[in-house]
């Protein structure tokens, strides 16, 4: 298993934040909105510099989408910024309408995603996001799992003509992908080569994916490891090209199986390759109030998990 | 224009209206009818558009350096085309496709099909005012003195996006927004008053911090006089309740929500039809 070294831990929302400040000196045509989450999206050193070009809106998530698709049509490229929660199931139709169905440039910007928000509870953990955002027509869905992936993707999607999806989170992170790393929407990180299984992860839980690929190298067992950062459009040719070797998969998201990244990788391998796949994720289930640590353990997105579900679909080749 | 070719066109737009409904047995006439008078007005007398050497309008999307319209209340999807295709956005035989298969005449406006002068897709209410909004916002960071105008039902009032729209706009002084309510009282179930009552709507929006003007949405010298009088505040935005029938131009659906999503038959047509004169240098498509 190849060593992933890390000198720093930070929060994914801060590679947003940085991504935000810096695409504010380049581009003077991205505008930042919010509704009411300014400071948990990083989004200070943005205000400051640019408060022209930033939008409060308040508690009013449906308007900042509406109002969002409206800028695109004098030319700007809006981030709407908010909680997961808020940025896609609460304002689903608006999506829907003024932006994935009229083709608006509109980059949604979502913080907190998943049961590592933590303590705050179901109501707040959304694990349904990725369904949503990528059964909509037009619309490009990204997850990233690092600071550094994160502000990489933030200046990557700018540039991308289209509606995006760009989902992060709260957690404290190990930064172990490069600073000067050029992202590349919807082409898979193959981190690590191997070929025992495919292990196909976004989001938070690639650290734990890396840790659990330590442990099976430990005993003998070399992973595939490969990021899926871009959940859509899907890279088939990195998970085909895997799984021709490897003969079996998991997937890893910190999300429902129903609907997630799992899904989309079956559907692939169901139409082109059929092999045994085993689903780390939600079990069609809400979360509750813990420490993210506590809740990946709980709801069995650990890398001790990721080593269990590995172990059980080679036993299935 | 005088007020008189204006209502000449106007007459023309209901006839299409009726037609284009009739012809696919679908869609929405009564709104339609009722706000004919305000689209005319728009699109042959006050919008500043772009235009060619011809004088012909030219689309962009992006509209900068000129009016823009956004239709909230996308049902009444017919008189927007027929205003369109008669004010010269696309060819008026193209209204015939209105509905069916492979048409850029979406039951409601699309910009998918990419007919020039749709800016957004309509039709789940609630959301044109923010997107009219955002426009406004752009205007002015692009210091694009130009107005964005948004048409809405009065049955949207009750969707709640509208009101965090109507918070948002006077409080980021966007003055160069002017928003219009159908005010016709009836919407596809009953009387707004039997459905869900707005209450004053005047009241609200004055409170939300616009200045309130009302017109009579079915006198054109009223629609031109109101719009093209309105001194806009810099920092204020307008908004107009605008008094219509749903249904005005035949008698027989006039002030009547039963024909909100109706279709006339065959001989309510040749009445119809024959309230509605065709004036000279005008046809039917």
């Amino acid at each position: 298993m190849k060593k992933f070294d890390y000198t720093d831990k930070k929060d994914t929302r801060s590679g947003f934040g940085a991504g935000m400040h810096e695409l504010g000196k380049t581009n003077p045509n991205v505008v930042a909105l919010t509704a009411d989450l300014a400071g948990s999206l990083k989004l200070d050193a943005f205000i400051k510099d640019f408060p022209d070009r930033f939008i409060q809106c308040g508690i009013a998530e449906a308007n900042m989408i509406g109002v969002s698709a409206g800028l695109t049509i004098g030319g700007h490229i809006p981030f709407a910024t908010t909680f997961a929660n808020f940025a896609t199931g609460r304002v689903y139709d608006q999506i829907r309408q003024s932006v994935a169905y009229s083709e608006k440039n509109v980059k949604i910007c979502a913080s907190h995603s998943g049961l590592t928000l933590g303590e705050d509870g179901a109501t707040h953990q959304i694990l349904e996001d990725l369904g949503m955002m990528k059964m909509l027509p037009n619309m490009t869905v990204i997850c990233t799992c690092d600071y550094n992936q994160t502000k990489a993707a933030t200046l990557a999607i700018a540039e991308h003509v289209g509606p995006v999806y760009l989902r992060f989170g709260r957690p404290v992170l190990p930064v172990f992908t490069p600073a000067d790393q050029k992202f590349e929407i919807g082409k898979a990180w193959h981190m690590n080569e191997g070929d025992a299984c495919s292990v196909f992860v976004t989001g938070n839980l690639v650290w734990e994916a890396v840790l659990a690929g330590e442990q099976l190298a430990a005993e003998g067992i070399e992973i595939d490891l490969i990021n899926i950062h871009t959940i859509k459009p899907l890279d088939s040719e990195a998970i085909l090209n895997s799984v021709k070797k490897t003969g079996c998969a998991v997937s890893v998201e910190e999300h429902n199986i129903l609907g997630g990244l799992g899904e989309s990788i079956a559907h692939v391998l169901a139409q082109n390759l059929p092999r045994p796949q085993e689903f780390v994720g939600t079990k069609d289930t809400f979360g509750e109030s813990g420490t993210p640590d506590q809740l990946l353990e709980k709801y069995g997105l650990k890398a001790a998990n990721i080593v269990e579900a590995v172990k059980k679909v080679m036993a299935r080749k | 224009m005088e007020i008189q070719q204006l209502e000449q066109i106007a007459s023309q737009v209901r006839r299409d209206i009726l037609r284009m409904v009739s012809a696919v047995n679908s869609g929405h006439p009564g709104g339609s009818l009722g706000c004919t008078d305000l689209f005319v007005a728009l699109y042959f007398e006050v919008m500043r558009k772009k235009l060619d050497a011809d004088g012909k309008p030219v689309f962009s999307m992006d509209g900068k350096d000129e009016d823009l319209f956004f239709l909230s209340n996308g049902h009444i999807s017919p008189v927007f085309y027929s205003v369109l295709a008669r004010s010269g956005y696309f060819p008026v035989a193209e209204l015939a496709t209105f509905r069916k298969l492979d048409s850029r005449l979406q039951g409601h406006p699309t910009t998918a099909e990419h007919l020039p002068g749709v800016r957004i897709a309509s039709g789940s209410l609630g959301q044109g005012l923010s997107v009219a909004a955002g426009a406004a916002f752009a205007k002015r960071l692009n210091k694009d003195d130009k107005q964005v105008y948004v048409l809405m039902g009065d049955g949207e009032q009750q969707e709640g996006q509208v009101w965090e729209a109507a918070q948002f706009i006077p409080n980021k002084k966007l003055g160069n927004v002017t928003a219009i309510i159908d005010y016709n009282l009836a919407q596809i179930d009953g009387t707004t008053t039997g459905v869900n009552d707005n209450r004053d709507l005047a009241a609200k929006y004055r409170a939300f911090g616009w200045d309130v003007k009302e017109m009579q949405g079915n006198d054109m010298a009223d629609i031109i006089k109101t719009l093209k009088d309105a001194k806009y505040d810099h920092d204020v935005p307008t908004l107009i309740l605008m008094h219509t029938l749903m249904g005005y131009g035949v008698d027989f659906m006039a002030g009547n929500y039963k024909w909100h999503g109706t279709a006339l038959n065959p001989e309510q047509m040749a009445n119809a039809l024959g309230q509605l004169p065709v004036y000279a240098g005008m046809e039917d498509y």
